[in-house]
């Protein structure tokens, strides 16, 4: 039955993928209207009133931006009943304005409609793609081991009374994994400590145990992945380290995982 | 159904204490029988002198020490006769109809109908208190057939002696009923206050409360040895939990060796106080091991890949071990030989189950149950361990966990989140008559010991 679910899950997925791409594609080929006067064009036109849709003015500011900085759309749109934008913007009101963080050059589209006709304007955000992000620091340069593993190392998270090692915690440890064999390789007197703890709602006395077992069972699984046994050491902290001490699944959730530690010697 | 269950479990803790109990037993028998507990009348008593000053604290001591025994009815003050004898030489008896003065009858006609009266006076000689203790059987035709008790007790003359006497005397009028008194038996536990887990001591009824450990770290889970003389803890002040065990006469440490493991907890004593079962984890699992108290000689009981803690020798049965175990999922209350042979899984699968408590004469296990609850939420409950039939003694009134009986089989106590803080309360061991022991941060896994003599 989940298995179902799942090849469901992933022809939906699927199928956004393929329809994503295609209006990503799309959007150069279409023809833009001359941005600069379009943009421009605020003042309404005099003369009598009409009930044809009519878009007073539609602009991008700043027209263009470097990746991962935003944009600002307004508009201005008069007897329309219908109001859209595409590329995902959908509906909106017949004044306003809008935050986009567009990843390439791209066209808006506004659209305003009404039972006597409509109109339409385009505005093009161009996007260059800035300055490359910086490499990851080399382990030995600046961060030391201690930072890498503090900054750096993802927990693994159980369900409640449980110490198998979940689908995302195996994500998390494979992580970790490669974490530590990098640290190790850096720093051959590097040790790390695995804790395991618990929720809130079991005793005192059992999640001692099941903490000391879901550190063990987080261990056992990076030894698998080759990760040297000798340089771990685990540490069951039972109830007594909570990361939060609220009364909800979410917290409780937070509480329940193995968490990587530097050894005492650092 | 309920109602019988507990009723039937009140009888046979009752019918315990009895057989453990003094040679008054024969009138003690037919009371029990009879569904009714002894009706005492405890007036005031007053103080001669300085010992005046000390009566307040005398008066309620006594009354509470009585009260909470759970073995008699307290008459109610106000249907007292207005004429309390001190002395023994103040009764009078009537002549015919008309009073004299004080007399047995005053106290076990209508509307007081008590069964027996305590009654007497303090007073001060060579700078001590000096209690005049009484104990009147009321239904009797005569006062010397009527005495019962007849006492002189001695304290400082302070409030602390006044407290001392109290007891004293409470603890004889408790024998005569075959109730245990508690007086002089320690309550062991953990607190939080100082802002660590520390391991803490204190009286029965709440009174002088100290750390016993001050690591600055999470010291927790103590067991007492029966002999009273050593407590058994787990601790983080090494590193990895351990196990330490202290001298309650020096409060020192005591060498213990643990094993070579990640987590070595929940220290328990046999009863003969020479060995100690624990838990420690052995191959990736949480397990029962047992060793003598220094360590040596350990010996692995359960070969499981499941978590096992809190293992508790039968105090009368030593070679039967009651234990938590994770095996075949939520962790139930099972039962084992010591050699790890003859399992038995005591609780119906329900729920997660913690903290079983054997009752002293070995009939009993209490322990906190999550059944009918969601998880988190335990309250307490009593097992006829041979019968097998759990009696619920807490209904939801906050979290109940770490029952632990009272050296007299008869008290319960145990911890219960009922507010912002959880707290250590004490109740019979059919639920009534709680009251609350600490107030002062949080405070957990109570154990009792008997008095040390």
């Amino acid at each position: 039955m989940r298995i179902q679910f799942r090849a469901l899950g992933a022809a939906a997925f699927a199928i956004l993928l393929v329809t994503a791409t295609s209006c990503k594609k799309k959007a150069p080929v279409a023809a833009p209207p001359p941005p600069a006067a379009a943009a421009e064009n605020t003042a309404p036109p005099p003369g009598p009133s009409t009930l044809a849709a009519r878009i007073n003015s539609f602009t991008a500011e700043p027209r263009s931006i470097e990746r991962g900085q935003s944009a600002t759309l307004r508009w201005s749109v008069a007897n329309a009943t219908d109001i859209s934008i595409d590329q995902n913007l959908g509906e909106v009101q017949a004044n306003g304005s809008r935050q986009v963080f567009p990843g390439n050059t791209i066209t808006y589209t506004l659209t305003a409609r009404s039972a006597a006709g409509s109109d339409t304007r385009s505005v093009t955000v161009e996007v260059s793609s800035g300055p490359p992000p910086p490499p990851p620091a080399p382990p030995s340069a600046n961060l030391s081991g201690v930072d890498m593993l503090t900054q750096q190392a993802q927990d693994a998270y159980f369900d409640y009374d449980k110490s198998d090692i979940r689908g995302d915690a195996q994500t998390a440890l494979q992580h970790d994994a490669q974490l530590l064999k990098q640290i190790f390789a850096a720093d051959p007197s590097f040790t790390v400590v695995i804790e395991g703890h618990c929720d809130e709602r079991g005793s005192a006395e059992y999640n001692l145990g099941l903490g000391d077992r879901r550190a063990q069972a987080a261990k056992e699984y990076l030894v698998s992945l080759g990760v040297p046994a000798d340089r771990m050491t685990t540490i069951s902290y039972g109830k007594d380290r909570p990361v939060c001490t609220d009364a909800t699944e979410q917290c409780y959730q937070r509480n329940r995982r193995a968490h990587l530690s530097p050894g005492t010697a650092h | 159904m309920k109602t019988k269950i507990i009723i039937g479990l009140i009888l046979a803790l009752a019918a315990a204490a009895f057989v453990i109990g003094s040679g008054k037993a024969q009138e003690i028998r037919g009371t029990i029988s009879g569904g009714e507990k002894p009706r005492i009348a405890v007036p005031d008593f007053r103080g001669s002198g300085s010992a005046q000053r000390f009566m307040d604290t005398f008066n309620q001591t006594l009354w509470d020490e009585l009260a909470g025994s759970g073995a008699l009815t307290m008459v109610a003050k106000s249907v007292y006769p207005l004429n309390v004898p001190q002395r023994p030489q103040d009764f009078r008896p009537p002549s015919g109809n008309v009073s004299n003065g004080p007399w047995l009858t005053d106290w076990s006609n209508p509307p007081a109908r008590a069964n027996y009266l305590a009654f007497g006076y303090t007073g001060e000689q060579d700078q001590k208190l000096v209690l005049f203790g009484f104990l009147y059987n009321v239904g009797q035709p005569d006062i010397t057939s009527a005495q019962v008790i007849g006492k002189l007790y001695y304290g400082s003359l302070d409030a602390e002696g006044a407290k001392k006497v109290a007891r004293e005397f409470a603890a004889d009028i408790l024998q005569q009923f075959g109730a245990k008194s508690l007086d002089g038996s320690k309550i062991y536990f953990v607190s939080d206050r100082t802002g660590n887990k520390e391991i803490w001591s204190m009286d029965y009824d709440g009174s002088n409360q100290h750390a016993i450990t001050h690591y600055n770290s999470v010291s927790t889970m103590p067991a007492v040895s029966p002999d009273g003389r050593m407590v058994a803890f787990t601790t983080y002040a090494l590193g990895n939990p351990k196990i330490m065990i202290y001298s309650t006469e020096t409060d020192k440490r005591l060498p213990f060796y643990n094993p070579v493991s990640s987590a070595v907890e929940t220290p328990e004593f046999t009863p003969d106080s020479r060995h100690v079962l624990f838990a420690t984890s052995l191959d990736g699992w949480v397990q029962i091991c047992e060793a003598d108290v220094s360590g040596a000689d350990m010996r692995r009981i359960s070969h499981v890949r499941a978590i096992e803690v809190s293992p508790k020798v039968n105090p009368k049965n030593p070679t039967q071990v009651v234990f938590i175990s994770g095996r075949g999922g939520a962790e139930q209350l099972w039962s084992m030989n010591i050699d790890g042979g003859d399992l038995q899984r005591l609780t119906d699968g329900e729920g997660y189950v913690a903290n079983p408590a054997w009752s002293p004469n070995g009939q009993f296990v209490a322990f906190a149950w999550t059944k009918g609850y969601e998880p988190g939420n335990y309250n307490i409950f009593v097992m006829d361990i041979a019968r097998r039939i759990p009696v619920q003694l807490t209904h939801g009134a906050g979290r109940n966990e770490n029952p632990w009986w009272a050296p007299d089989g008869v008290h319960l106590v145990f911890s219960s989140k009922r507010g912002q803080t959880t707290q250590l309360y004490t109740m019979l061991a059919d639920g009534t008559n709680v009251q609350q022991l600490t107030t002062r941060g949080n405070n957990i896994q109570p154990v009792w010991s008997k008095a040390i003599n």
